[in-house]
């Protein structure tokens, strides 16, 4: 991907190999493209800057984990489609809040998105669950699970960090970890 | 083999980190052991969660970056669609002017009150409403009472008649009784003072002398007094006011006695002429326009029965007349000039000698 450009809204194609590739230059600009587009729904519907914000960021990663799951087909114009997904997130979280009048000002055109919006909800509340069972599971067993699992970090590391001197109690340690964070996680309702 | 080691084993095996002949051999375990096999798939499952868990705190916090790059108020200003003025005075300003618009709502409530303003509102108007309704009472009231009482309404009206050009009038006695003071109105609508010169009760007679300035005389009379009866059948007629103007009224004689309630009564004839109480002393007349009697309106009230006083009672009651209280003596007139005239002529001729009598008492 030699050929990036590094300024000004990036194409669509562009912004699913840039998510594919991890790429923070594309990633950044795709943000600043779309915002003001979302910022313009919400605080012109009973909303504020935090609002818009939190709508926006939960629809870029509906896109993102979308596009890196592969099963993301670009049958519309992905503005379309950010504008969709946002729109449908905020109505929802409007009528969550009592606030919606029925009645919604549109800046732009948008899709039936229901469906996106509905497997993003049961992705939210694993994360919210692994979020809540980590905090639960304490010190220093939260550092263990997220320096091997998330960080990729070997028990070598991770040894010299805690200071255990020998390798097979750390990994004893590390799976009664584990175990506990099972249990914390499925434990919840 | 415990649980750990399973665990390590099967660490090794999804991360790629087994020897060929390890991964073969651990293969055939998992295939052959469904109980390791679902262990495998179960902690493949769970590590992918806390993967994707810190995947997305790591996508967030890199958004969070983006984002705060971003200059979120002025971007705002530019999007958010600006109201008009008083709508955001209104935003900005509505508890202040909710409160400002309860107390002046209050305090002109309280100054209502106070001021007695409530509670006498609905009085005034039922005061209102009753005069109105009393005002329309005295309309009505005047509506009626004025169809039948001119507007110098005598207390008792009649009619009577010149018996003398000097302006001597006979009429009823119960039309002159109780009088305080009595005037004669022409059929030309000049009114004369009256005074009752002489009565007789008995026969309901009264005569009246004209007792004004204005009056000079009346000339002569166009009819003579009848002494004798008339016969049943013959053709008469009155003049009189039972109303403002004068009307005619046309009939027969119907029977030469009257009735008193259950006696018959010889001073009077029957006649067959509709009358009411304005045409008593009213003159009857023969078809020739000699008097033969003098209309007494129903006091007896029977029904469809008016009476007239002969005419013979009349000249016996002026001659009757004390001599002192006249001027000169009163003669009647002997002469009848309208004899061979048509009824229409008869009348022309008679009405000026024809009052409507107006009786004022306390």
């Amino acid at each position: 991907m030699n050929i990036e450009s590094t300024s000004g809204t990036p194409t669509d194609s562009e912004v699913i190999l840039g998510i594919l590739n991890n790429s923070e230059n594309v990633l950044k600009r795709l943000y600043v493209a779309y915002f003001p587009m979302v910022m313009q729904l919400i605080i012109n519907n009973n909303g504020d800057a935090d609002d818009a914000k939190d709508i926006y960021q939960e629809g870029i990663i509906i896109l993102y984990n979308k596009v890196k799951t592969g099963d993301f087909e670009l049958s519309s114009k992905l503005k379309t489609y950010i504008y969709s997904v946002c729109r449908r997130l905020w109505l929802k979280r409007l009528s969550q809040l009592n606030r919606y009048g029925g009645d919604i000002k549109d800046f732009e055109e948008y899709l039936a998105v229901d469906d996106e919006t509905e497997k993003n909800n049961e992705r939210d509340i694993q994360f919210n669950r692994m979020g809540d069972a980590l905090n639960l599971l304490g010190e220093p067993c939260k550092t263990i699970i997220e320096d091997f699992y998330i960080h990729n970090r070997s028990m070598k590391e991770i040894c010299e960090n805690f200071g255990y001197t020998n390798a097979d109690n750390a990994k004893t340690q590390k799976y009664k970890c584990l175990q506990r964070l099972k249990k914390l996680f499925f434990q919840q309702t | 083999m415990n649980d750990n080691e399973l665990l390590e084993q099967i660490e090794r095996y999804l991360n790629g980190e087994m020897t060929k002949q390890e991964r073969a051999a651990f293969e055939i375990l998992r295939s052959e052991n469904a109980e390791i096999n679902e262990k495998v798939v179960e902690h493949k499952h769970f590590t992918n969660l806390i993967k994707q868990y810190g995947e997305r705190l790591e996508l967030e916090k890199r958004l969070d970056a983006i984002h705060n790059e971003i200059d979120v108020e002025t971007l705002e200003d530019e999007l958010k669609i600006h109201p008009s003025f008083i709508v955001r005075l209104w935003r900005n300003h509505h508890s202040k002017i909710s409160v400002a618009a309860s107390i002046a709502i209050f305090s002109v409530l309280v100054t209502l009150f106070y001021t007695g303003y409530l509670t006498n509102r609905d009085q005034d108007y039922r005061y209102l409403s009753g005069e109105i309704a009393q005002i329309k009472q005295q309309m009505k009231t005047q509506q009626r009472v004025g169809m039948k009482v001119p507007v110098n309404p005598g207390n008792i009206r009649g009619t009577g008649f010149a018996v003398s050009s000097n302006g001597c009038i006979v009429t009823n006695f119960h039309v002159v009784r109780n009088a305080d003071s009595v005037y004669v109105q022409s059929v030309d609508g000049k009114s004369y003072r009256a005074k009752v010169l002489y009565t007789e009760p008995q026969n309901d007679i009264a005569v009246l002398q004209i007792n004004d300035t204005s009056f000079k005389t009346l000339g002569t009379l166009p009819y003579a007094f009848k002494n004798s009866e008339t016969e049943i059948g013959e053709s008469v007629f009155t003049l009189g006011y039972p109303r403002d103007a004068m009307v005619l009224g046309p009939g027969y004689l119907t029977a030469s006695t009257g009735f008193n309630g259950a006696t018959t009564d010889s001073t009077f004839y029957q006649v067959s002429i509709p009358v009411t109480f304005g045409n008593s002393g009213g003159p009857l007349l023969d078809n020739k326009g000699n008097i033969i009697g003098i209309i007494k309106a129903s006091e007896t009230h029977v029904e469809g029965a008016n009476f007239a006083i002969k005419s013979n009672y009349l000249i016996k009651a002026i001659q009757d007349i004390p001599a002192d209280s006249l001027n000169r003596p009163l003669i009647l007139n002997t002469k009848n000039t309208l004899a061979n005239l048509t009824r229409v002529q008869q009348i022309k001729k008679l009405q000026n000698y024809v009052f409507m009598v107006r009786v004022y008492n306390q």
